[in-house]
């Protein structure tokens, strides 16, 4: 039987872990290598990097994060954050990434989706929709967050899943940060509309929120930031917390 | 002992070189090559696979005398292979994934889409789901029965002769994840991602 799956996700800024684990042991708490090796010793799943680099000059620091991280973790490693074309694509699967998230160059050209996952093979191509309530409706923002698009976050989801991404990452904005749980009417309703699995992301605040993601939420795994890190949870606790629900995890 | 992995320019195969470099340390040399004087002179080949059944075999056949010589490694002087996601699947006569292709025809019979039973399962099939062991296969030593491994794939290998078949997977069906046939090995699942218990199927191979 296929198992739900917890990914840990790291934000990455100029190299650095920004957000964390906070272990005492820790040798060096910002190092992306050292903590993404500890999720995947605690039975993470995947693990996930978002490179929240602002600045031109240091966007190379992620591929230097992904190369050293991908000869110590033998899970699959997403990596996302400013994925502009092909080329991007392209040098982090070199370097070591299993799969990269696109999320802004999904929406403003169609091609970077269609090309890259003829490309590259849908397996490895997810794509990121940040969605945000306006009255019935999600619509994509795009940016981090900073633009709305107007698109609808349904039928995006259905025109990505043609393209040929192989995930959806579906955030909700209007959770995100706040800890009190997914938008369960949002993934469910991505969830039932395409054929590709959804991770859930955005707003986790405790175990139970995962447990919801899943059997409400109908999302195939998900992804989770702050739960994570000084060490409130471990990825262990969360599975055998799910197992408890009858969730089926990789134990 | 030289253990090659076919670089044949489709898809992405760091992790499989990573995982490979990793478990052999420093007593096997891990060449990564499309040269065919280095494959030839290898020990044991890994034939790895992304992306479509069709865009592989075509990337194979791009470089000329590859699959000659991969077929006097595998079929005529019986050297162990193995072949990974779409590797393996390339094992078989004919692919479905975007228009009907030959494949290598090492093992008899086909690759079709995974019946997803009109939409309840979802495709592709992404995620840790666990192996079940039908016949002992000597990259299965100290393999535990219903262990987990990574799989993202959207089709299926179906071999005429079930004897090959050393495990399956459920999803939807009972999905063929692993083969062995004398010399030749395959895992549908991905053992270079699928953490410590897939290092060990990797090393299993290595210490043929």
């Amino acid at each position: 039987m296929l198992k739900n799956r917890i990914i840990p996700c790291l934000d990455v800024k100029n190299g650095r872990v920004v957000k964390g684990i906070n272990f005492v042991d820790l040798k060096d708490a910002g190092d992306p290598v050292e903590q993404a090796k500890i999720y995947s010793d605690g039975g993470a799943d995947e693990i996930c990097f978002l490179d929240i680099t602002a600045s031109n000059e240091n966007r190379d620091t992620i591929y230097d994060v992904v190369e050293k991280t991908s000869k110590k973790c033998f899970v699959p490693l997403t990596v996302g954050g400013g994925v502009r074309s092909v080329e991007d694509i392209n040098k982090l699967l070199n370097c070591g990434a299993d799969k990269v998230s696109i999320n802004t160059a999904a929406v403003e050209n169609s091609k970077v989706v269609i090309d890259s996952s003829k490309k590259f093979g849908s397996q490895c191509i997810v794509v990121a929709i940040d969605a945000k309530k306006n009255g019935d409706k999600w619509e994509v923002f795009t940016h981090g967050g900073r633009n709305n698009s107007g698109i609808d976050a349904l039928e995006y989801a259905e025109q990505m899943e043609k393209n040929g991404a192989g995930e959806l990452l579906v955030t909700s904005m209007d959770r995100d940060g706040t800890q009190v749980g997914y938008d369960i009417d949002l993934m469910s309703k991505i969830s039932s509309k395409v054929n590709i699995p959804v991770i859930a992301s955005g707003g986790v605040g405790n175990l139970d929120h995962l447990v919801d993601g899943i059997k409400l939420g109908k999302a195939s795994a998900v992804l989770a930031a702050s739960i994570f890190h000084y060490g409130k949870h471990s990825v262990k606790e969360a599975k055998d917390y799910l197992d408890s629900k009858g969730i089926p995890v990789r134990i | 002992m030289n253990v090659a992995i076919v670089d044949y320019k489709s898809g992405n195969i760091s992790s499989v070189i990573n995982s490979f470099k990793e478990v052999a340390k420093d007593r096997v040399k891990i060449e990564v090559s499309s040269d065919l004087n280095k494959i030839k002179s290898s020990d044991k080949v890994v034939l790895p696979g992304q992306g479509s059944f069709k865009s592989c075999v075509d990337a194979l056949n791009k470089i000329k005398g590859l699959t000659d010589t991969l077929n006097e490694f595998a079929i005529t002087k019986k050297k162990p292979l193995l072949g990974i996601c779409v590797g393996l699947q390339m094992f078989a006569d004919v692919g479905y994934e975007e228009t009907e292709t030959k494949g290598l025809g090492w093992i008899s019979g086909k690759v079709s889409k995974i019946d997803n039973q009109n939409g309840k399962f979802k495709l592709p099939h992404i995620g840790w789901n666990q192996i079940n062991i039908v016949k002992e296969s000597k990259i299965f030593k100290d393999i535990e029965n219903n262990s987990h491994m990574y799989f993202v794939h959207s089709y299926e290998f179906i071999p005429n002769d079930k004897k090959v078949i050393s495990a399956t997977t459920d999803y939807s069906t009972n999905i063929v994840c692993s083969v062995e046939k004398e010399n030749i090995f395959g895992t549908q699942f991905h053992p270079e991602k699928s953490d410590m218990i897939g290092l060990k199927i990797i090393d299993n191979f290595i210490n043929l």
